[in-house]
């Protein structure tokens, strides 16, 4: 049970891994994504993507500016423009 | 003829410049290889974004399109943004670009159109003076900083974005290098505002959700669309730039070269005709005896 997710900025691939969840920061609301979630597109506002590596584990938290968030088949993918880790 | 002492001279300052030459060349091939690795990492954040935009695209159509996607509704006013180097020393990228960017200007004309000018970089300002110094409308100095990044790619497309809003422009276009390799960088002209509405790539079946709706995420997204594509002419400008000035230094270190070589030979050659005249001198006194 794995999620697929991507951080990707206009200088970089930040992120691509393999987690179990993550909390993305969506303009009407925060929204967490799992295996398997409905395709959704959404714009996010600033402020920070939790991951969660495993299930239980403590959140990992990246700030990001600017940018929208798509979940497809292949998993969830954040494009944004700044990012601070 | 010159002099021995002169010729001396002339090697020596030939050298000096060899040297300059050689340095320059190096330095460029380390700067490529960052660059080209920039322009690689920028990649996959521009493919998803023109995925993104296609898929939108295709569903948000008709009247209820952001202007920066439909344009204005008339295509007279057209403007040119120009990519430049800020600095020289490699080869002939300004003036092709230039040459392009002076082309496109000349069809537009000859159409009937009305032309201006927005200038990144140092290098593109005075030729393109000389012939259409009334069409310059702005210029934007990416010389302060050393690496061209993203902000400046942020700061240039909110200038255009906020031209295009307040009605300066009906088009715009890019003019800047596309990085072939350290021999070829090709002058190209795309357009940039209105966004050319992207190829629909798949139609795939799964309804996406959007949230807010698609319109207001197509909104939100032609300025970053707009952004990216600056963002990208920044990145082949430079990785054009660092090419041909490894190619135009290599030229000039072995130009150099071939310049020490001859004058080395003249220098040789007149050294033994100076001590041939000496010995028939100094023979010639001898059988004077």
């Amino acid at each position: 049970m794995a999620l697929h997710f991507e951080l990707v900025t206009p200088e970089r691939q930040v992120r691509s891994e393999d987690v179990y969840m993550v909390v993305v920061p969506g303009t009407e609301g925060e929204f967490g994504v799992l295996e398997g979630h409905a395709p959704f597109m959404s714009t996010i506002r600033d402020g920070a993507v939790q991951v969660y590596r495993t299930e239980g584990a403590a959140a990992e938290e990246i700030q990001v500016r600017g940018g929208f968030a798509e979940v497809g088949e292949n998993g969830l993918t954040v494009l944004a423009e700044h990012v601070e880790a | 003829m010159a002099s021995l002492k002169e010729l001396k001279g002339r090697i020596n300052s030939v050298k000096s410049t060899q040297k300059i030459t050689k340095a320059k060349q190096m330095v460029a091939a380390a700067k490529l290889r960052k660059a080209q690795a920039a322009a690689e990492a920028a990649r996959p954040y521009a493919e998803r974004l023109s995925a993104v935009m296609a898929s939108l695209a295709g569903k948000v159509s008709g009247d209820s399109a952001p202007r920066l996607l439909a344009g204005t509704g008339s295509d007279q006013r057209h403007l040119l943004v120009v990519v430049n180097t800020d600095k020289g020393l490699c080869g002939g990228l300004n003036s092709n670009i230039v040459k392009e960017a002076k082309l496109q200007a000349k069809a537009l004309i000859a159409a009937g159109k009305d032309v201006s000018f927005y200038l990144v970089g140092k290098k593109g300002r005075a030729p393109i003076k000389r012939d259409y110094e009334s069409r310059i409308t702005q210029s934007f100095d990416t010389s302060t900083v050393r690496n061209p990044g993203f902000e400046e790619a942020e700061a240039i497309a909110a200038e255009l974005i906020a031209m295009f809003e307040a009605g300066k422009f009906d088009v715009a276009h890019l003019v800047y290098p596309t990085f072939k390799s350290a021999l070829a960088q090709d002058p190209t002209t795309v357009q940039l505002i209105p966004v050319p509405a992207p190829a629909v790539a798949d139609a795939s079946d799964a309804v996406v959700e959007y949230e807010p709706d698609e319109e207001a995420i197509l909104a939100e997204l032609l300025p970053r669309y707009v952004k990216t594509q600056v963002f990208g002419a920044l990145l082949e400008i430079s990785a054009s730039e660092q090419g041909a000035s490894m190619t135009a230094m290599d030229n000039a270190t072995r130009n150099a070269g071939d310049l020490i070589n001859k004058l080395t030979i003249i220098y040789n050659r007149q050294r033994q005709a100076a001590i041939t005249t000496e010995l028939i001198e100094i023979i010639a006194g001898a059988e004077a005896l």
